[in-house]
C-alpha cells in the first residue's frame, strides 16, 4: 500500500473528468443492438422476392402511417418530458411521459392489428413463405424492443407517481429516453426496408 | 454484552464454513472474485474438453480402430470445439480482463458490478446447459444426445430432419446464454475503461493489456450479435417452421455460413487479442525495457480489429463464391498479416538489447512468439484461395488453428497464470514444477501438431472417426496421439502446482517481478477495495516512476 500512497504524492491534482459510465454502457448496448438488427435486416433484404409462393409483400402490406406518426412523435414527447423534468415541472413531466406511453401503446396495438389481419385474413404466418419468415422475425424483433421500452417507460411513470423519481435520477431518465430514441431510429430503417423498398 | 455480540458476529468470518464461502461466491459482485471464478470455471471446462480431445486422439491412434463409434466421435469433436471456444477461451479472457483491468487502471471495481455477476452466471449456466445435453439431448423423440453438428453447425445439418431430438437446441440455447454473458461483459469493460480510470491515466498511458481488452470488448459488441441473430433464426426454423435456412422453401444454407463466420472470424481475433495483451505486459517486464513502439502497437491492434470484420468468407472458399469474392477475401486476409507482423516485430524489438530474465511467464511468451509466427505463416498459406481449395477441411487446417489457439492463446494463458498467480493468491508457483510443465507441454504440443500438418497434405480430412491403413497417415497419427499424453502430463503438473503452491508456495510480496503497472502497487492478494488511496499516474509505467524518482518516465513521454 505504501507504494500506492507514494503514487499519489507530488502529482498536481489537475482537472480530471471522465464520461458517465451509464452513457458509455448504454451507447455500447445500442451499438451491439444495431449489429443484431443489421443481421435481421440483411436477411430480409437477402430474401426479398425469393418467396416461392404467395402472399407477397405488395399484395398484403399496407403502409403503417398512423403507427409511424405515433412512434416518431413519441420521440418528441419524451424530449418534452425530459425538459420539463430538468425545469422541475413535475406534472408536465408526468403528462408528457404518459403521452409517450400512450403513443407507444398505439404503435404496438397497430402492429398487433396488422399481424392479426395478416394471419387470419391473408393467411400469412412465419411458416408460409420466406416473406413471412423474414417479415415476422424482423418486425417482431423491433416490436419486442418497443415492448421492453414501454415496460421501462411504465416503470418510470409508476415510480414517479409515487414520488420516487428525484433530480438525481435525471440521468436514469435520459438513458430510458436514449433507448427509446434508438427504438424509433430502428423503426425508420424497418419502415424503409420492409414497407417502402420491400413493397 | 456488546463484546459478546461482536465476538459472535466475527466468529464465522474467521473460520467461514463451506456454506458461507459458497454463499459468498454466489452473491459476490467483486471483480476479483468474479475474475477468479471465470478462470476456475474455464480451467474446469478446459480439462473436460481437453479429455474429449484425448479420446478422439486415442480413437485415431491406429487405422480402423473401433474404440469409439462414429456417432460418439461426432459428439466429441462438436463438444470439444464448442466448449473450447465458448466455455474456455471466452471466459478466460473475461476472467483475466475482470481481474486485471480495474487494478491496472487504478479503479476499485468494474463500472457495473452487478451486471458483471450476471454475465458470469449466464456463462456458467450456459456451460452447464451445454453439457446437460448428454443427459437430456434425446428429448421426447428419444433420438440424439449431445450436439453432433460441429462447432459451426452448418445448415442443413441442423434442420429438424437431420438433427432430431433436442441436441441442436441445447447447442443453440447454451451458446445464446454464453453470448449474452460475453456481450454484457464487453459493455461493462468498455464502461470501465472509459469511465473508471484513475487520475492521470489518459488513454495513451493505459497499459497495452487494457488497450487490447478495450478493442476485444468492441469486437465482441459487433461480432457476437450476428451469431445470436443466426441462432435465433435457427430456433425459429426448428420450432416455428420458419425457412431461413430451408433450401427446399427457397432459403439458403450458405446464408448460415455467412452469418456464422461474420461472427466466427472476428471471434478468432477476440480469442487471440488477449494473448497479445498478456504478451505485451510480460515481455517488457522480463526484458527490463518499456514496450517498443507503444503507439504502433495500439494502432496495429485497432487495425486488426477493423480488418477482422472483412475477412469472414475465407472460411468459405470451397463453397463456390465468385472469383471477385474469393480474391477480395484472400487479399483482406493477407492484409491482416501486416498489423500482426508489426506486433511481432515490436515484441522482438522490446526483447532486443534487453536484459532478459527467463522466468516461467517469459518462457511461455517466447514459446508463444515462435508458435504464433508459424500459425500466422500457415494462415497466409490458407489465405491463398487455390491452396485452400486443396487443403480446406483437412488436418492441415486443424493443425493451423490449434497452433493459433494452443501455441498462441493457451501459451499466453499459462504465462498469465504464472505471472499473476502471485498477485491473486499471494504465493509464487513452484518453478521446478513449472519448468516440467513448460517442457513437457512444448514437446507434446509440437509432437501432436507439427506432425498433424503432414497427413493434411496427404489428404486426410478432419472430423473422420477412422481411416484405412496404407495411406501413409498411420505414423503421423501415432505421433500426434503420443504428444497428447505429454500435454496431459504437463497440465497435471500445472494443476498440482496451482493447488500445492496455494498453501505451500513461497510468499510473493506485493511486487515479485519488479513490474511497472498498477496492479503491483497494491497488496497480494489485493484487498476488496483494491487501493486504499486511488493512485494518480503521470506515465505508462507508474511504478517505474516511484522506484526511479531520479529518472521517471514522464520526462520522456
Amino acid at each position: 500500500m505504501t507504494s500506492a500512497d507514494a503514487l499519489s504524492r507530488g502529482i498536481e491534482s489537475a482537472e480530471w473528468k471522465l464520461p458517465s459510465r451509464r452513457k458509455a454502457a448504454l451507447l455500447a448496448l445500442i451499438l451491439t443492438e444495431t449489429a443484431l438488427f443489421s443481421i435481421f435486416v440483411a436477411a430480409y433484404v437477402f430474401y426479398l422476392g425469393k418467396s416461392l409462393t404467395g402472399p407477397y409483400p405488395k399484395d398484403v402490406l399496407e403502409l403503417p402511417i398512423i403507427a409511424t406518426i405515433c412512434l416518431l412523435s413519441s420521440s418528441l414527447t419524451i424530449v418534452f418530458a425530459e425538459r420539463a423534468f430538468e425545469q422541475e415541472k413535475y406534472s408536465a413531466f408526468k403528462l408528457w411521459w404518459f403521452i409517450t406511453i400512450v403513443l407507444g401503446l398505439i404503435f404496438i396495438a397497430s402492429t398487433a392489428r396488422e399481424w392479426y389481419r395478416l394471419i387470419t385474413k391473408q393467411g400469412l404466418t412465419i411458416s408460409t413463405n420466406l416473406f413471412g419468415t423474414t417479415f415476422y422475425s424482423l418486425v417482431g424483433l423491433h416490436a419486442s424492443h418497443v415492448i421492453v421500452g414501454l415496460t421501462l417507460l411504465v416503470l418510470v411513470l409508476s415510480l414517479s407517481l409515487r414520488g420516487y423519481v428525484k433530480q438525481r435520477h435525471a440521468e436514469h431518465l435520459k438513458m430510458v429516453s436514449w433507448y427509446w430514441h434508438f427504438v424509433d431510429a430502428v423503426w425508420v430503417v424497418v419502415l424503409t426496408v420492409v414497407y417502402i423498398i420491400g413493397r | 454484552m456488546a463484546v459478546q455480540e461482536v465476538a459472535l458476529a466475527r466468529a464465522p468470518e474467521m473460520h467461514p464454513s463451506i456454506i458461507t464461502r459458497l454463499h459468498e461466491l454466489v452473491v459476490t459482485v467483486d471483480h476479483k472474485k468474479l475474475g477468479l471464478m471465470y478462470i476456475a470455471a474455464a480451467l474446469f471446462f478446459f480439462t473436460v474438453a481437453g479429455s474429449m480431445a484425448a479420446l478422439m486422439r486415442l480413437q485415431l491412434v491406429v487405422p480402423n480402430n473401433d474404440f469409439i463409434s462414429p456417432q460418439v466421435f461426432n459428439r466429441l469433436f462438436t463438444m470439444h470445439g464448442t466448449a473450447m471456444v465458448f466455455l474456455v477461451g471466452m471466459p478466460i479472457l473475461a476472467g483475466l480482463a475482470n481481474y486485471l483491468v480495474p487494478l491496472m487502471i487504478g479503479a476499485r471495481d468494474m463500472a457495473l458490478p452487478r451486471l458483471n455477476a450476471f454475465g458470469f452466471w449466464m456463462f456458467f449456466f450456459g456451460g452447464l446447459l451445454l453439457y446437460f445435453s448428454y443427459l437430456a439431448g434425446a428429448g421426447l423423440s428419444g433420438m440424439g444426445s449431445a450436439p453432433d453438428v460441429g462447432w459451426f453447425a452448418y445448415s442443413p445439418l441442423t434442420a429438424r430432419a437431420f438433427s432430431p431430438g433436442m441436441s441442436t437446441d441445447y447447442w443453440i440455447l447454451a451458446i445464446l446464454l454464453g453470448g449474452i454473458g460475453s456481450i454484457v461483459t464487453a459493455i461493462n469493460l468498455i464502461a470501465t475503461i472509459f469511465c473508471m480510470r484513475c487520475k492521470g491515466m489518459t488513454l495513451m498511458r493505459m497499459p497495452m493489456f487494457v488497450w487490447l481488452m478495450l478493442i476485444v470488448a468492441g469486437m465482441i459488441l459487433l461480432a457476437m450479435p450476428p451469431l445470436s441473430a443466426a441462432q435465433i433464426m435457427l430456433l425459429l426454423d426448428r420450432f416455428l417452421g420458419a425457412m431461413f435456412f430451408d433450401t427446399q422453401a427457397g432459403g439458403s444454407a450458405v446464408l448460415w455460413q455467412h452469418f456464422f463466420w461474420i461472427f466466427g472470424h472476428p471471434e478468432v481475433y477476440i480469442l487471440i487479442m488477449p494473448a497479445f495483451a498478456v504478451a505485451s505486459e510480460i515481455i517488457p517486464v522480463f526484458s527490463r525495457k518499456p514496450i517498443f513502439g507503444y503507439p504502433f502497437m495500439v494502432a496495429a491492434a485497432i487495425m486488426i480489429g477493423f480488418i477482422s470484420f472483412g475477412v469472414w468468407a475465407h472460411h468459405m472458399f470451397t463453397v463456390g463464391m465468385s472469383s471477385i469474392g474469393n480474391t477480395f477475401f484472400a487479399v483482406t486476409t493477407m492484409l491482416v498479416g501486416v498489423p500482426t507482423g508489426i506486433k511481432i516485430f515490436n515484441w522482438l524489438g522490446t526483447m532486443y538489447g534487453g536484459k532478459i530474465r527467463f522466468e516461467l511467464p517469459m518462457l511461455f511468451c517466447i514459446g508463444f512468439l515462435f508458435q504464433f509466427l508459424i500459425a500466422g505463416l500457415t494462415g497466409i498459406m490458407l489465405a491463398a484461395a487455390p491452396f485452400d481449395w486443396q487443403l480446406s477441411d483437412s488436418t492441415f487446417v486443424v493443425a493451423h488453428f490449434h497452433f493459433v489457439l494452443i501455441g498462441g492463446l493457451l501459451y499466453t494463458i499459462f504465462a498469465a497464470i504464472y505471472y499473476w498467480y502471485p498477485k491473486a493468491i499471494g504465493r509464487m508457483l513452484n518453478k521446478k514444477l513449472g519448468l516440467w510443465h513448460f517442457w513437457l507441454f512444448t514437446i507434446g504440443f509440437h509432437l501432436t501438431f507439427d506432425t498433424m500438418h503432414i497427413p493434411g497434405f496427404l489428404g486426410m480430412p478432419r472430423r473422420i472417426y477412422t481411416y484405412d491403413a496404407g495411406r501413409g497417415w498411420e505414423v503421423f497419427n501415432m505421433i500426434s496421439t503420443i504428444g497428447v499424453a505429454l500435454q496431459a502430463a504437463a497440465v497435471l503438473c500445472l494443476v498440482i502446482n496451482l493447488l500445492w503452491s496455494a498453501r505451500k508456495g513461497e510468499k510473493a510480496g506485493d511486487d515479485p517481478w519488479d513490474a511497472w503497472t498498477l496492479e503491483w502497487a497494491t497488496t497480494s492478494p489485493p484487498p476488496a477495495y483494491n487501493f486504499e488511496v486511488l493512485p494518480k499516474v503521470r506515465s505508462r509505467r507508474p511504478l517505474w516512476d516511484i522506484k526511479h524518482p531520479e529518472d521517471p518516465d514522464w520526462r520522456y513521454e
